[in-house]
């Protein structure tokens, strides 16, 4: 495939698609059991969002993951770092084997992803507020360059706590960047506490909007709708777009479903077992 | 310096259409040049420092060659963890230039001082530090740093010092320290602005007949090792002389070179701001007087040391 030509908007396939997304939840828990490591949580509830651009939207091509054209995927929320290699191996950036040294020694899997090791990581994120910044300056050195790919910033709620994050919201706005989307996993959990408790977001679609952003709220777990949304951007609004994604923390999931436990808490053997038999995997 | 930064700017964007500019709403008037001839390339950020210099890593890793611009503190301390994630691990190549460095903005007061910024930037991994002496080794410095294909951080002082080069330097080199004047006595190693006041200090100690040598340490990271090590082997006296902090600073690099490469260190001298904010009002000339930093300061510790 030509990256070079904008792939046209096709049929969404969302039957495939949330069966992508299951076996891409599988990966996680198994990862997230075999190392022991936190954001269990925090990697379900985006899965969709990072299904429905991986395997419909992003004009990527895994054989060259430094084309100057691809779309940009920037994980903002970097502790969601467990989803990204799940993704990126089963598309075939690398072996998915090499998930197994996820968070072993001298691996190139850390709990956040790096800069300049992995392919298909286009920064290295896990400080928040960092993702979108980056993004802006990717999207602006395009148009400089006259590169006409597309940026896409995955970011936590919590995420919104950062000033930085609203610093770069009304730079994007001012710049007009229309290639620019933003998705927010809004799953009202941050690390200890209920986000709208911690620092007021609501009313989170507002906000972006009143910042100078085409925003929208969406089913951050119906994947076909993703699709659709994501893939339609620029969207002719002449504004860079925000989709607010309304997601559960831990989809998936039942006994891990809106209990911010696992944001920290790793699955036992057990838990594993119980997690494929509810995603449909045995 | 900040004027020569700005023609020198204009010219390397003519040539370079890699070369973008991101201001923090600085410098009024001062790019009309630049914005007049590459619109599409000059980017007002706002007082948004740590979106700017994200947005310059961005550009960077993507291929262009950004210039962050604005006073000292705020483009160094401000976005100081953008600095060190976005630009220095991703290893952009982002050069940051600050204006108004140590007390060059005595006058604004301490939330416009900068006197830790080297500090800072130097732990940095990946991060270059250069510190020109005058106008000219700004423009050299500026032109290297395009040359490079890492995070460079040049540190300015504001405009109007006294110029200290006869013209384009044409051998200047990152890490590599510039001889002024030759001297015998006592070597004078001075980074930044404090280049004039330093060669002022050398005159005054040529009046007492003490032969100084004075140098440009323009480039505090990488430090120019081999000059180090031929000034300690020669000079009865070595100094540092900074407009910023006696921690962290050119001066601790030096200390630090020092300890590791288990060289003597009983001929050096330090000279640079106390661990202190400087609250009075006043101009740099009176900051640099009340801190022991003015030429008269210098020469007369130096022939103190030397007796």
């Amino acid at each position: 495939m030509n990256v070079a030509v904008r792939k046209a908007a096709t049929q969404v396939d969302a039957g495939a698609l949330k069966q992508r997304a299951a076996q891409l939840r599988g990966k996680i828990i198994d990862m997230s059991h075999a190392a022991q490591a936190a954001h269990l949580a925090s990697s379900l509830s985006c899965a969709d969002v990072l299904t429905a651009a991986y395997w419909h939207v992003l004009n990527i091509n895994p054989e060259q993951p430094k084309d100057p054209l691809r779309d940009r995927f920037i994980l903002s929320k970097g502790h969601a770092a467990a989803a990204l290699y799940a993704v990126l191996a089963m598309k075939g950036y690398f072996p998915i084997a090499e998930l197994e040294t996820y968070c072993q020694d001298g691996g190139r899997l850390a709990e956040h992803p790096p800069a300049n090791l992995l392919p298909g990581v286009e920064a290295a994120t896990g400080s928040l507020g960092h993702g979108l910044p980056l993004g802006l300056g990717m999207a602006l050195s395009g148009r400089i360059k006259g590169e006409a790919f597309r940026v896409f910033a995955l970011l936590s709620d919590g995420e919104n706590n950062e000033g930085s994050v609203w610093e770069a919201a009304m730079f994007g706005a001012a710049q007009k960047l229309e290639n620019v989307c933003v998705i927010i996993d809004y799953n009202k959990w941050q690390a200890t506490a209920r986000s709208n408790e911690t620092l007021m977001l609501a009313p989170l679609r507002e906000k972006w909007a009143a910042f100078g952003w085409d925003a929208h709220e969406i089913d951050g777990h119906d994947v076909g709708a993703l699709a659709e949304a994501m893939q339609n951007i620029p969207n002719g609004s002449g504004k860079p777009v925000a989709l607010i994604a309304h997601t559960v923390k831990g989809k998936g999931v039942s006994f891990m479903e809106d209990d911010n436990n696992w944001h920290y808490r790793a699955p036992t053997a057990e838990e594993v077992v119980k997690s494929h038999k509810e995603l449909g995997l045995t | 310096m900040r004027n020569a930064f700005a023609d020198e700017l204009t010219k390397l964007g003519d040539q370079d259409s890699r070369i973008v500019m991101l201001s923090g709403d600085i410098g009024n008037r001062l790019f009309d040049k630049f914005k007049a001839k590459h619109p599409a390339r000059f980017f007002n950020c706002g007082v948004a420092e740590a979106n700017m210099m994200g947005v310059a890593a961005g550009m960077a890793m993507n291929g262009l060659r950004p210039v962050a611009y604005t006073i000292t503190p705020f483009v160094t301390t401000r976005c100081l963890e953008q600095i060190r994630t976005d630009v220095c691990y991703h290893e952009a190549p982002v050069t940051i230039v600050a204006v108004g460095a140590g007390l060059a903005y005595s006058g604004l007061g301490p939330t416009h001082h900068a006197c830790e910024d080297i500090s800072f930037l130097r732990s940095i991994p990946n991060m270059v530090v250069i510190a020109p002496g005058d106008a000219f080794e700004v423009r050299a410095a500026l032109q290297a740093s395009m040359k490079q294909d890492r995070p460079v951080y040049i540190r300015m002082g504001k405009k109007g010092e006294p110029v200290v080069h006869k013209g384009p330097i044409a051998d200047f080199a990152i890490g590599k320290a510039i001889t002024i004047t030759e001297g015998k006595d006592v070597c004078l190693l001075s980074t930044g602005n404090m280049l004039p006041e330093v060669i002022e200090a050398a005159h005054k100690l040529g009046e007492k007949g003490i032969s100084a040598q004075v140098v440009s340490f323009h480039t505090v990271k990488p430090l120019d090792e081999a000059y180090l090590k031929q000034a300690f082997g020669k000079f009865k006296l070595v100094a540092t002389i900074e407009e910023h902090s006696l921690i962290g600073g050119f001066g601790a690099a030096v200390s630090e070179w020092l300890s590791d490469s288990k060289t003597p260190n009983q001929n050096f001298i330090r000279f640079g701001t106390p661990d202190a904010f400087f609250k009075k009002s006043g101009e740099q000339e009176y900051a640099r007087e009340m801190l022991g930093l003015s030429a008269h300061q210098i020469a007369d510790k130096i022939i103190l040391a030397l007796h």
